[in-house]
C-alpha cells in the first residue's frame, strides 16, 4: 500500500493532521534518532573526555534552544542512584588505583578512581540525556507514524509505543495502589526503613495487575484486527524535509567514521 | 444470517470440567440478547465463543458449532472474524491501544490496521463515533476520558471495523450509574438504528430490561432460562439462578406481598 500524507486526505482532523512544530521539535523523528545515535557512540567511542562533554554540550544546547531544560533536568534526577553507584564504586574500588586522596579506615578513594567515575557519569549522563532529548521533543504516535514509514512491522512498533507509554499508566497505577495500601494502613511516608517495608505490597499489585491484563489486551488486540495481513494505513506522515535527510545521513556518516576511526586506532 | 451456538460444549486449556456444556443460542442481526447468570456461570466464556476467540485466540477445546452467518469461527482467523463479530471487555483501559494521541486515531487503529484507504478510515471513524454518540470526543486524549466515555470509545473503536454482530461481556460493570446510563443508551441507539445484533452480558438486569428483546441465563455452563426479556426477567427462577431481577420487577413482587393493588398505571410510571 502507498503512504498518502494525511494532510491531502479531505475530512482529517487537524488535531490528526498536525505536524509538529517548533526548534528539534519539527525535525524529523528519524532523524532525531539517528543524531540521538551519533551522540551516543560518540559518547561512548571517543577518548577521554571530549566525546562525553561535547555530547552534554550539544544535546543541553539544544535542550536549551528548544525550551526543554527543565525535562531533561528531571531525566537527569532520576539517573542520580545509578549515577552515585557509579562514582562510589569506582572511587573507591578501581582495580589498580594507588593514589590515594584520604586514608578512611580501610578503604582509601583514589584519585584515579574519582576522575575515572567521573568521566563513566559524564558519559552516562550524554546517553541519558541524548535519548531524553528526542523522546522529550518527539509525540510518541509521531515517531511510530515514521517507524512504520520506514517498514517497522506492525507488532514492533506496537512494542515500541505500548513500552514508551507505559511507563506514565505504571506511575499513575503506582500512585492509586499507594493510596489504596494507605487506606489499609501501610505506612507510606517517613523514614527509608518504613518506605522500603512498602515496597513489596506496592510492587507486587503493580506487577501482578500488570501482567494479569495481558490476555485481556491480547483478546482487545485481535478484536481489533491487529493481526490482519499487510501494511497498516498511516493517518499522518511526519514532515522529512531535505534538510531533515541530509542531517540524518550526515549523522550516519559521522557515526560510522567514529567507529571506524577508533577501530584503527586514529581516535587515540 | 445470525450468530448460531449448536451443542457448544467448551473447555479451557488445562480445565479438567467444560466452562460451557450443551449450549444453543442464536442472535440476529437487530436483535439484543441479554445474558445473565451467577458468577463462574459461563457469562465470560460464551462471549468468548460466540466471538470466535475461543479456542482461536485462547486456545481450549470446542465441541459442537459456532457459525457467524454461516461461517464456522474455528475455519475464520482473527482478523476475519472482527470484521464480523466485535467484542467489548469489561475495562475500557484495557480495550484502548494505547499508543494514539486522540480519541479519533483510536477509533481508527482497527480501520487502519485492515489497511483500508485514509478516505474510508475517516469515514469510518466518524459513523462509529456518531453512532455511538460521542463525536465531540475526537480530539480528546484517550487515557484522560471518564469511564464511561472510555468504554463508548472502545465500543466505537470495535464498531468501525462494521461488524454485524457484537458481544460485550459486562461493559458496564465498572461504570457508574452516569456511565452505564451513557452505554446502555448507546447500545440501545446501535441496535435500533444500525441493525447490529448484540450479545450482551450484564449484571445489571435494569440495562437488560431497557434493551434486551431476549434473556438467555446461564447456570453453569448451561442454559437455564431463555426467553422474551420481559418474561424471562421476571421469572421466579431468576433469583435461584443467582440473578437479581429489575427493580421495578422487585417494586411489583413487594406491593403485592403488602398486599396492595398493582397496576398497570403504575407500572407505566416506572417504566
Amino acid at each position: 500500500m502507498t503512504v498518502v500524507p494525511a494532510a491531502a486526505e479531505p475530512g482529517l482532523p487537524d488535531y490528526v493532521a498536525r505536524q509538529p512544530s517548533g526548534f528539534y521539535r519539527s525535525i524529523n523523528p528519524g532523524t532525531k534518532l539517528a543524531v540521538a545515535a551519533l551522540e551516543v557512540v560518540a559518547a561512548f567511542v571517543v577518548p577521554g573526555w571530549v566525546g562525553p562533554l561535547l555530547v552534554l554540550a550539544v544535546v543541553l544546547a539544544t535542550a536549551a534552544a528548544a525550551r526543554r531544560l527543565r525535562g531533561l533536568g528531571t531525566i537527569a534526577l532520576a539517573t542520580t542512584p545509578i549515577v552515585g553507584s557509579i562514582l562510589l564504586i569506582n572511587l573507591f574500588l578501581l582495580p589498580g588505583a594507588s593514589d590515594p586522596i584520604a586514608r578512611l579506615g580501610p578503604l582509601a578513594p583514589t584519585w584515579s578512581g574519582l576522575w575515572f567515575g567521573l568521566q563513566t557519569v559524564a558519559r552516562l549522563m550524554a546517553f541519558s540525556l541524548a535519548i531524553g532529548l528526542v523522546y522529550l521533543t518527539t509525540a510518541v504516535d509521531d515517531l511510530l507514524s515514521d517507524l512504520a514509514r520506514r517498514g517497522l512491522g506492525r507488532r514492533a512498533i506496537f512494542v515500541v509505543g505500548a513500552a514508551v507509554q507505559m511507563v506514565p499508566a505504571t506511575i499513575e497505577r503506582a500512585g492509586e495502589i499507594v493510596e489504596a495500601q494507605r487506606s489499609r494502613g501501610m505506612d507510606t511516608e517517613g523514614r527509608i526503613w518504613r518506605r522500603a517495608r512498602g515496597v513489596l505490597p506496592l510492587a507486587g499489585p503493580v506487577v501482578f495487575g500488570a501482567l494479569t491484563e495481558v490476555e485481556e489486551r491480547t483478546m482487545a488486540l485481535e478484536a481489533r484486527a491487529f493481526s490482519a495481513p499487510g501494511r497498516q494505513t498511516l493517518l499522518r506522515v511526519p514532515a522529512d524535509r531535505a534538510a531533515h535527510r541530509a542531517i540524518r545521513w550526515a549523522a550516519v556518516f559521522a557515526l560510522v567514521a567514529i567507529v571506524v576511526l577508533r577501530a584503527t586506532g586514529r581516535l587515540g | 444470517m445470525a450468530i448460531e451456538l449448536s451443542g457448544v460444549r467448551y473447555r479451557y486449556a488445562g480445565a479438567s470440567a467444560p466452562a460451557l456444556a450443551a449450549i444453543d443460542l442464536r442472535l440476529e442481526p437487530g436483535r439484543v440478547v441479554g445474558v445473565a447468570g451467577a458468577n463462574e456461570s459461563g457469562k465470560s466464556t460464551l462471549c468468548l465463543v460466540a466471538a470466535g476467540l475461543a479456542p482461536g485466540v485462547i486456545g481450549g477445546r470446542l465441541d459442537g458449532s459456532v457459525r457467524i452467518d454461516g461461517l464456522e469461527t474455528r475455519a475464520m482467523r482473527p482478523h476475519e472474524l472482527a470484521q464480523h463479530c466485535g467484542l467489548l471487555f469489561q475495562n475500557a483501559a484495557t480495550q484502548l491501544s494505547n499508543t494514539t494521541a486522540t480519541v479519533f486515531e483510536e477509533v481508527a487503529f482497527g480501520p487502519c490496521n485492515l489497511g483500508l484507504p485514509v478516505a474510508e478510515v475517516v469515514e469510518r471513524v466518524w459513523w462509529a463515533l456518531r453512532a455511538v454518540g460521542v463525536g465531540d470526543l475526537a480530539p480528546r486524549d484517550p487515557a484522560r476520558l471518564s469511564g464511561g466515555q472510555g468504554q463508548l470509545v472502545a465500543l466505537a473503536s470495535v464498531l468501525a471495523l462494521r461488524p454485524r454482530y457484537l458481544v460485550l461481556d459486562e461493559p458496564t460493570s465498572e461504570l457508574d450509574p452516569a456511565g452505564t446510563r451513557l452505554v446502555a443508551e448507546a447500545l440501545a441507539r446501535i441496535a435500533r438504528e444500525t441493525g447490529v445484533g448484540i450479545l450482551l452480558v450484564e449484571h445489571k438486569t435494569d440495562v437488560l430490561a431497557q434493551i434486551a428483546d431476549e434473556v438467555v441465563v446461564l447456570d453453569r455452563g448451561t442454559v437455564g432460562l431463555w426467553g422474551p426479556a420481559a418474561a424471562g426477567l421476571a421469572d421466579p427462577r431468576l433469583v435461584e439462578l443467582g440473578v437479581e431481577p429489575p427493580a421495578a420487577v422487585r417494586l411489583e413482587r413487594a406491593v403485592r406481598a403488602s398486599g396492595l393493588e398493582w397496576s398497570a398505571a403504575l407500572a407505566e410510571a416506572i417504566e
